[in-house]
């Protein structure tokens, strides 16, 4: 690094990082990662904000507060989940209902978390994990294992802000102006959770025919359930749980991934 | 609600930061069981799947809307648009087929 700042002094960020020299040197670069990680956040938190606000009516209509929808949506950051244990509290489930389905909608985040405890270098203290961890979510996932090498600390923190704040304002806006909104935008906003869903299934079901195949199967299933007598009764909620599992173990002993598929197809 | 309410803000933020954090602070060695790992990588593809369809159909006042959006988010998904702009499109798709039904 000193021998490019030497070799290529005319560039206003290595001029600057001249000046400051010695021991500050090192907070100044924990700075420009958490500086870098703000600025890959602000497409993210972008999105966020918009689909967080018909999350932001779902915990409207589930009965929450308007601090308890918001602190939830802080705190979970993830769309499937908060939308599915929306769907359970609006239905009065019991406190396991509701943890079984919030762990089958996160499950992937279990996959993902393997994922990233393989890529922290051995001197990142566990609580610094566990901050990174608290908000993998799909997109934050994927841009931090996008970078090459171990995960920075303070480029993943900045990564993080500001969706953390998109995704909670969001909820907010949603929970208080979704109520008053003409009811054909409410409509129009109500499918901006699934297209989020397609953006994160349908690219990799292009490069991988399985996963294509999975999904179809997934669609089919998933319409002959909400048909099917006995099936459809047994609720949304239980509903995706079986599916899943099911699809997910067949397509797992029918195609099993090749030793590194699973990273390389989640990241 | 009242009482509950507290409750289920803590089982959900409890046990979406358990399955997030769990492993990345437990596991310092690689997931090596096939069928495990193998499961856990289709997980997101079908709960996903599972959960957009056909519920997207239902989430409009108009099934054919609903249809509109899928199709369309699929086809722009799968050019390679990103999350705000297949999300944008779904429902900008919404609210043209559900004006057009008004007014046929």
């Amino acid at each position: 690094m000193a021998t490019a700042v030497i070799g290529t002094q005319t560039t206003d960020v290595h001029a600057g990082e001249l000046a400051y020299p010695g021991t500050a040197r090192l907070g100044e670069k924990g700075l420009g990662l958490f500086r870098e990680g703000l600025a890959e956040g602000v497409p993210i938190a972008l999105g966020y904000f918009a689909v967080s606000f018909s999350l932001g009516i779902a915990a409207k209509m589930s009965g929450l507060t308007l601090s308890q929808g918001v602190v939830t949506s802080f705190l979970c950051n993830a769309s499937a989940g908060e939308y599915a244990g929306f769907t359970m509290v609006a239905a009065n489930a019991g406190y396991l209902e509701l943890a079984v389905m919030m762990l089958i909608a996160n499950a992937r985040y279990l996959l993902m978390g393997c994922v990233l405890s393989q890529r922290f270098s051995p001197d990142t203290p566990v609580w610094m994990r566990a901050l990174i961890a608290f908000d993998n979510t799909d997109e934050i996932f994927a841009v931090n294992v996008a970078h090459k090498g171990d995960v920075r600390p303070a480029r993943a923190l900045g990564l993080m802000a500001l969706p953390l704040v998109g995704w909670a304002g969001g909820t907010a806006v949603g929970m208080l102006v979704g109520g008053v909104l003409p009811k054909l935008l409410v409509q129009a906003l109500s499918v901006s959770l699934f297209g989020m869903f397609l953006a994160v299934i349908i690219p990799p079901a292009r490069q991988n025919r399985v996963v294509a195949g999975v999904v179809a199967v997934s669609f089919a299933a998933s319409l002959a359930a909400s048909v099917a007598p006995l099936f459809s009764a047994a609720g949304e909620g239980v509903r995706t749980i079986v599916l899943t599992l099911a699809i997910s173990a067949v397509a797992a002993v029918l195609f099993p991934c090749p030793e590194d598929d699973a990273e390389a197809g989640e990241a | 609600m009242g009482s509950m309410g507290w409750g289920y803000v803590a089982v959900m933020a409890g046990v979406t930061f358990a399955t997030r954090a769990l492993p990345a602070t437990l596991i310092r060695s690689k997931v090596t069981n096939r069928f495990l790992r193998s499961l856990l990588y289709y997980v997101p593809y079908v709960t996903l799947a599972v959960m957009t369809f056909p519920a997207i159909l239902g989430a409009t006042g108009v099934p054919a809307a609903g249809a509109v959006a899928l199709l369309v988010g699929i086809a722009l998904a799968w050019r390679g648009a990103g999350l705000f702009a297949v999300s944008g499109a779904c429902c900008a798709s919404v609210l043209a087929v559900t004006l057009l039904a008004q007014a046929l």
